[in-house]
């Protein structure tokens, strides 16, 4: 049977994983919304633009919708901590992705007043691309730079700094990260999607954001390497034990972020990936094979987000003010029972949902063309 | 320490308003999804072009409907875990569950084929798109299936036991939280409310493109369409509301006392109460019209069963308050020293109890050095407000049966083919557009603002489950909330009308109203 060390370990990769399939498949709508004003001239242009993503944005986004739930059924603590501690993060987050995006997609096409069509053109570069791309990587520098929390002994959660925290210097580093992977991202599926002009633009977009990323992805390594303090376990600590985070002691330590990398050298291969992927991608679209590029892309978002797994082992969410308080995958996770039930239902459905998603996929493939929109009525998605 | 009693409005308030915003379009989600099933079944079936308009035009208004249900219903999601931090500790290893499972076998049915069913008409086979439309409208039945398992786990907590290690609820027998009774009848009662909905949004507007005379064989054969649905669907909202009563009676009886206005213990079967004025100060309601026996046969099925009133019940809560009180004396002594052997018994022994325990915090700190008076104000507190309850729950039920009767009308009138000469009709169906909503939002008032002062039934009350935050960040996100959702709202109804307005004919061509199957439509079968 599954111990709940096991259970605990699966959850925390499978969290990642549904990270990995929210970044790799909305993280190219978040690239296409932010290179719509550069490679888009007229409007035919962005309406193919935008076609390219419209009928896939929606299934995409649910990756982290049911990211979040998962969080809250697996890891209760991280979901309470995360999503209250970085308050105004989360907010930012609900108005431009959660609630302005699917409104800017689904109502841009249904008047063709120019005013109206260039308002939600705003819409969708601001709230449905920059913003969130920033975010989601603001959010991960936050999580390794460590939240400032605490839990009282009835394990009520306490919040012990200001809520602008998260604006620290390293967490924008990474929120520009964040943001030049997934531009490089989206430059290639639309150069799968597009043809010329606009897959020339979009393909020399991608090969900059490839270069600004291997730049400042390598910053951010030497950053944690030298400037910042990463957290490591003294004692206290039973994989096994009840989901009770007071009960460690942990330390901080300049660099201890790749204390995991010393001891286990072959971990480097994980942010290795991460290089290499964006290497690929500047080889490949040279030779200007896209899907190929598509793929190496999507490896070196593979590579990124294990790297900040793998680089905090066993640490979930770290409190920089009362270090004991820090969440781990061994005391905060839900019971043996939810775990495994759980992982059951993932068991069951996520094939199921890489079916049908796949199929979706299939079924409107190839290019959105300048016929497909000049053909299209006045009640065509198009 | 908890958080600050403004706080706790302000959470509650933000929270309210976002369900309540975002169930205005949810119930239209799930009635015109599965109306655009129906239509396009028809036209699979006969291949008249009609019934490919009908379904794509009822889908361009579904598609700017869904939209603002998608953008608000994150909002959702998200808020558990942003304002009530404490609730979702204390419940996630349960309740997060069924939401996970939402977004496993709901959200991407959902949203993975609505894409394809406006995209994908000319480039998937008919009968592929047909499966793509009934697996949307499924999607959007099991995310309300799965949401609704676990609401009705905060109205009746099943399945789940405390932990005074991790200080949470934790998951005891998954099984019984999918299979809760009252998740059963709130899932049909839901549903059917949203079909209901989706056949009164057909219904008026086809009724206002008669009146124009505009649209004639369109709004006829949707008219059809709606009166048949939503008259099957109106019983069906009717007799399960009336199942979610008795269970209610069953397990929330608190709840039921307080929609009935029922002060004292009325010897069985008690009558039910048709109007009245409950007053809270006075423990009466006055000018009280009763019907003998019913309240009884329906919250009880049994003419010996007594209907307990406030007053017994509050008796009650008094009793439940002084054992909470033991289990959180005991929990405080565990917090210090798990190994307390003693403590543990005494926990155990009261643990059903120890959310009227919890109860005491709102009045010290420190539970166990309350007066007799704080009790009694916490075993008052336990009383939900009752002329809210009394009055949203009536209005609702009268909605109810009224619907029955337009569709009764509607039906027998579409069966006869005079709808379209019965301007009156017309116009009686076009002003009931608004009236499913009305009745939507009033019966999630009962239900949610029923359930008060609890987050989940007898175990944690409202004002411990919100994140410790301060006014002024809940006044920013109410701000931010209050000003997107209402230029949204704007947009949302300004295209609504705009393209009811522009109406079938202005966006289709002349063959599209064709009610022959053309050869060019058998063609494309296969």
């Amino acid at each position: 049977m599954l111990s709940i060390e096991i259970l605990r370990l699966i959850w925390w990769a499978l969290i990642g994983v549904l990270l990995m399939g929210f970044a790799v498949t909305d993280g190219f709508d978040f690239g296409v919304a932010t290179l719509l004003p550069f490679v888009t001239r007229d409007e035919v242009e962005r309406r193919i633009v935008l076609g390219s993503i419209g009928p896939f944005w929606e299934g995409n986004q649910v990756w982290i919708i049911l990211g979040a739930g998962a969080l809250f059924a697996a890891w209760p603590f991280v979901y309470a901590v995360a999503f209250s501690g970085y308050y105004f993060l989360i907010l930012l987050l609900l108005l431009t992705m959660g609630i302005s995006r699917p409104v800017s997609f689904k109502y841009r096409n249904k008047l063709s007043n120019w005013i109206w069509r260039r308002v939600w053109d705003w819409v969708v570069f601001i709230c449905g691309g920059i913003c969130p791309a920033l975010i989601f990587g603001i959010l991960m520098g936050s999580v390794l730079t460590g939240a400032p929390f605490h839990f009282d002994n009835a394990l009520r959660l306490f919040y012990d700094g200001n809520f602008f925290d998260f604006f620290n210097p390293f967490a924008l580093w990474c929120g520009l990260t964040s943001l030049a992977l997934l531009v490089m991202h989206g430059g290639l599926y639309l150069a799968m999607k597009t043809s010329r002009p606009i897959r020339e633009r979009a393909i020399r977009s991608a090969k900059r954001a490839a270069l600004c990323f291997i730049f400042l992805f390598a910053g951010g390594g030497l950053w944690v390497a030298q400037g910042l303090k990463g957290y490591q376990i003294l004692s206290g600590v039973d994989p096994a034990g009840f989901s009770n985070p007071l009960n460690k002691i942990v330390i901080t330590q300049m660099g201890a972020w790749l204390n995991n990398y010393a001891h286990y050298p072959i971990l480097l291969a994980v942010p290795s990936l991460g290089f290499l992927g964006a290497l690929g991608v500047l080889c490949l679209a040279s030779f200007g094979n896209s899907k190929l590029a598509f793929v190496s892309s999507a490896l070196s978002i593979i590579g990124v987000i294990a790297t900040v797994g793998v680089s905090m082992f066993p640490f979930i969410l770290p409190s920089s003010t009362h270090l004991s308080s820090s969440l781990l995958i061994w005391d905060a996770s839900s019971s043996r029972l939810t775990l495994l039930t759980m992982l059951f239902a993932v068991i069951i459905f996520l094939p199921l949902i890489l079916f049908y998603t796949s199929w979706v996929y299939y079924a409107l493939r190839g290019k959105v063309s300048r016929d497909m929109i000049e053909d299209s009525n006045h009640h065509s998605p198009y | 320490m908890l958080p600050a009693s403004d706080v706790v409005a302000l959470s509650r308030l933000q929270f309210g308003m976002t369900a309540l915003y975002h169930f205005l379009f949810v119930p239209l989600t799930l009635g015109l999804s599965n109306i655009l099933g129906i239509m396009e079944t028809v036209y699979f079936i006969t291949n008249r072009p009609i019934w490919r308009t009908m379904t794509q035009y009822w889908g361009l208004l579904f598609g700017i409907n869904v939209a603002m249900g998608v953008a608000t219903g994150i909002t959702l999601e998200f808020q558990f875990g942003t304002n009530w931090a404490y609730y979702s500790h204390f419940v996630g290893d349960v309740f997060g569950a069924p939401l996970a499972l939402e977004g496993l076998m709901a959200f991407f049915l959902e949203a993975t084929f609505i894409g394809i069913f406006f995209f994908g008409w000319d480039r998937i086979s008919k009968m592929a798109h047909l499966l793509v439309t009934y697996l949307l409208a499924l999607g959007a039945s099991f995310s309300a299936l799965w949401i609704l398992i676990a609401n009705a786990w905060m109205q009746h907590p099943v399945g789940a036991q405390f932990n005074f290690h991790t200080m949470r609820m934790e998951l005891t027998d998954f099984y019984s939280v999918i299979f809760n009774e009252v998740a059963q009848a709130k899932f049909v009662h839901t549903i059917s409310a949203g079909y209901v909905t989706g056949s009164v949004f057909v219904l008026s507007i086809s009724a206002y493109f008669m009146l124009k005379g505009r649209n004639m064989a369109f709004a006829k054969r949707s008219m059809t369409v709606a009166a048949a649905f939503g008259l099957a669907s109106a019983l069906c909202v009717v007799v399960l509301g009336d199942e979610s009563g008795y269970l209610t009676g069953l397990n929330q009886k608190m709840k039921i006392a307080a929609i009935e206005g029922m002060w004292e213990t009325e010897p069985a079967p008690a009558p039910l109460t048709v109007i009245g004025m409950p007053d809270r100060n006075e423990h009466t309601t006055k000018y009280a019209v009763k019907i003998p026996y019913l309240l009884g046969l329906i919250a009880t099925r049994s003419i010996s069963e007594p209907v307990y009133g406030i007053i017994d019940l509050v008796d009650e809560a008094r009793h439940r308050i002084i054992s909470g009180m033991q289990a959180y004396s005991a929990l405080t002594t565990l917090q210090l020293d798990p190994n307390d052997q003693h403590a543990e018994g005494i926990l155990n022994a009261n643990q059903e109890n120890i959310g009227y325990g919890f109860l005491l915090k709102k009045y010290s700190d420190d539970v166990l050095s309350v007066t007799p008076a704080q009790i009694e104000k916490a075993a008052w507190d336990t009383v939900p407000d009752v002329f809210t309850l009394f009055w949203t729950f009536r209005i609702m039920v009268a909605l109810g049966f009224y619907f029955i009767a337009l569709f009764g009308v509607a039906f027998y009138l579409a069966f006869r083919r005079r709808v379209s000469r019965n301007r009156w009709f017309l116009w009686v169906a076009f002003l009931s557009l608004p009236l499913p909503w009305v009745a939507a939002e009033l019966g999630w008032v009962v239900a949610e603002y029923g359930r008060q002062p609890w987050v989940v039934d007898g175990l944690l009350p409202t004002f411990m489950g919100a994140s410790m935050l301060s006014a002024s960040n809940l006044w920013i996100s109410i701000g931010g909330f209050v000003l997107f959702y209402t230029l949204l709202a704007i947009v949302e109804v300004y295209l609504m009308v705009k393209y009811i307005r522009i109406s079938p004919e202005g966006l289709f061509s002349p063959d599209d109203f064709s009610i022959q199957a053309t050869k060019k439509e058998l063609s494309q079968n296969g």
